[in-house]
């Protein structure tokens, strides 16, 4: 089933490394023009395979991509031509300057020199002052940023980046996700990679998780986070209670060991999770409570514990 | 055709050029320029000419020849390698280029190097020892597809190294000792019927014949035949080339 707004179609990808590792097996999977897709996934699951199968830097061992319509390999000049990528290493050219590097990038993706555009995304990226530096004697969140300024540097309708706020002080992670908003708002369709679950909670539209090969889910996120998401409930008690009463027993609702909480754990999607009626059975019971808490799920517990059923 | 790739790649490789002066030129125009006061000016003044050319202008096609293979290939194939030691050849991987216009940027800025450093030679060398052209055009058709083969064949050892060692072994082990069996300073009618026969088998000796003719007018085999070897090993390395990027060897996993 493929998507009419896609901007990226993956139909049966597989790939298997000469070592006889298998990497993908069988992805299936549309990128939405202009939205952010998180691909989430545990570290040798295959999240930079994909992206290299996409980018031309992982030959495929079966299947089809195709990028605005282009297939990736037969119309490769096209398809490249819209895809910027920021890769997980910090690979550079230690001893080219800032605005030559870039430069060089804008070049090799085929656009003529463009001075002021070259010196806006510098400047966006707090990285004019710097632009005759040598990326050698830069820090890594500096090099991060030039990463990413070469991927930019031709205008890319697609932008995949593999882990870039890896190593990365929280400072710069502000600024680059500023710089992530800006780009989205321009119509620039992301690919997002990364260990740090609360940013694609917070930056995602929707969310894949890929785990040994294999594309686990791809779920718009808050459908995600209500489907699979749990919310707890605890009852702090005045008095302990030895054991739960029977008059309380409801499925997911446990005594602390100490016996003074009650924790409820219950779907975010069930329809009827009665608090109110536990609340009169507590009174029923005689059992008076100081304090009450809620908490629901974060996207990283529910990419656990996802990862944890599929393993 | 992406031209403006093509001439990102090969500012990209001259600008490391000029970063790198000392090593890339100064360095392989003093080296040749010992070879000639020691053969040219101190021992070949002792000397017996050779084709009724003297020792030292004799000499000179060889040396230069000797200096564009080692350059020609050590330029090609540090320009390639390095990008996938930096890991910066994800770049070149994902952009929208074909093989022809990466070996137009890498292996054109590999060839304008030799070629700007053959030419240094030849005028560093009419310091020392008097020789004359008499095929100019020739010459200089020898130096551009010398320079254009063995960049080629940089090239593809730049790609097939998978460490610094392989980077050197070829062009120390087996480049150096064809040139300097290849006639880089004597004739091949000096050596007994048998490594006459052996030499031929030798591909700079058709390089170093051709390129001495265009000099002097003499040559140990027929000049259309030296031109000839080298454009067939030209085409045989643009070949290997290209069947490496369809393939991936050793640049795509």
């Amino acid at each position: 089933m493929s998507d009419d707004n896609a901007i990226i179609s993956i139909r049966n990808l597989d790939k298997t490394y000469a070592s006889g590792f298998t990497a993908l097996k069988n992805i299936n999977l549309d990128i939405r023009r202009g939205e952010l897709f998180a691909l989430l996934g545990p570290n040798g699951a295959g999240k930079t395979t994909l992206i290299g199968s996409v980018c031309g830097i992982v030959t495929p061992s079966g299947g089809r991509i195709h990028a605005n319509g282009y297939d990736v390999v037969r119309d490769y000049r096209a398809a490249r031509s819209l895809i910027g990528l920021v890769p997980q290493e910090l690979a550079t050219d230690g001893f080219e300057s800032v605005w030559a590097t870039v430069s060089f990038s804008r070049g090799l993706f085929g656009k003529p020199p463009n001075p002021a555009y070259i010196e806006q995304l510098l400047r966006d990226l707090s990285l004019w002052d710097k632009r005759h530096a040598r990326i050698m004697e830069l820090s890594g969140g500096m090099k991060r940023r030039v990463l990413i300024a070469k991927a930019l540097s031709h205008e890319p309708e697609i932008l995949f980046l593999d882990e870039p706020t890896a190593g990365v002080d929280v400072d710069l992670r502000r600024g680059m996700w500023e710089m992530v908003h800006g780009l989205r708002k321009r119509g620039v369709t992301i690919i997002l990679t990364t260990h740090y679950i609360e940013e694609a909670e917070d930056m995602a539209d929707r969310i894949g998780v890929i785990n040994r090969g294999e594309l686990v889910l791809v779920e718009d996120k808050h459908t995600l986070m209500a489907k699979l998401g749990k919310k707890q409930l605890t009852v702090y008690l005045q008095d302990p209670l030895n054991g739960l009463p029977a008059a309380l027993a409801r499925d997911g609702l446990e005594v602390s060991n100490d016996g003074y909480a009650l924790t409820w754990t219950y779907d975010l999607h069930r329809e009827h999770n009665d608090i109110a009626g536990l609340m009169r059975d507590l009174q029923a019971q005689g059992i008076h409570f100081r304090d009450l808490h809620t908490q629901q799920s974060s996207l990283e517990e529910i990419f656990v514990e996802l990862v944890k059923e599929r393993s | 055709m992406n031209i403006h790739a093509i001439r990102a790649i090969y500012r990209f490789e001259m600008a490391r050029t000029g970063r790198t002066l000392l090593q890339s030129i100064a360095s392989p125009v003093i080296s040749t320029s010992l070879y000639f006061v020691v053969f040219g000016a101190a021992i070949g003044s002792r000397m017996v000419e050779i084709d009724g050319i003297s020792y030292g202008a004799f000499i000179v096609p060889g040396l230069v020849m000797l200096s564009l293979l080692t350059e020609s290939i050590s330029n090609a194939s540090f320009g390639i390698y390095m990008p996938k030691y930096s890991g910066t050849i994800y770049e070149l991987l994902s952009a929208p280029v074909s093989v022809g216009e990466v070996i137009l940027g890498y292996v054109g800025a590999a060839a304008s190097k030799s070629i700007i450093l053959g030419t240094l030679i030849l005028a560093t060398a009419r310091l020392f020892v008097d020789y004359q052209i008499e095929h100019p055009l020739w010459m200089l058709g020898f130096l551009v597809l010398t320079s254009v083969t063995f960049s080629l064949f940089g090239f593809i050892i730049g790609v097939w190294a998978d460490g610094f060692e392989k980077l050197q072994i070829v062009p120390m082990m087996v480049v150096t000792p064809l040139t300097f069996l290849g006639g880089s300073f004597y004739s091949i009618d000096m050596l007994p019927p048998v490594w006459q026969t052996v030499t031929l088998f030798n591909p700079v000796v058709y390089l170093i014949s051709g390129f001495r003719w265009s000099f002097y007018g003499v040559s140990d085999v027929p000049v259309g035949i030296s031109a000839a070897m080298t454009a067939l090993f030209m085409l045989a390395c643009v070949a290997v080339i290209h069947r490496m990027f369809a393939t991936g060897y050793k640049l795509r996993t």
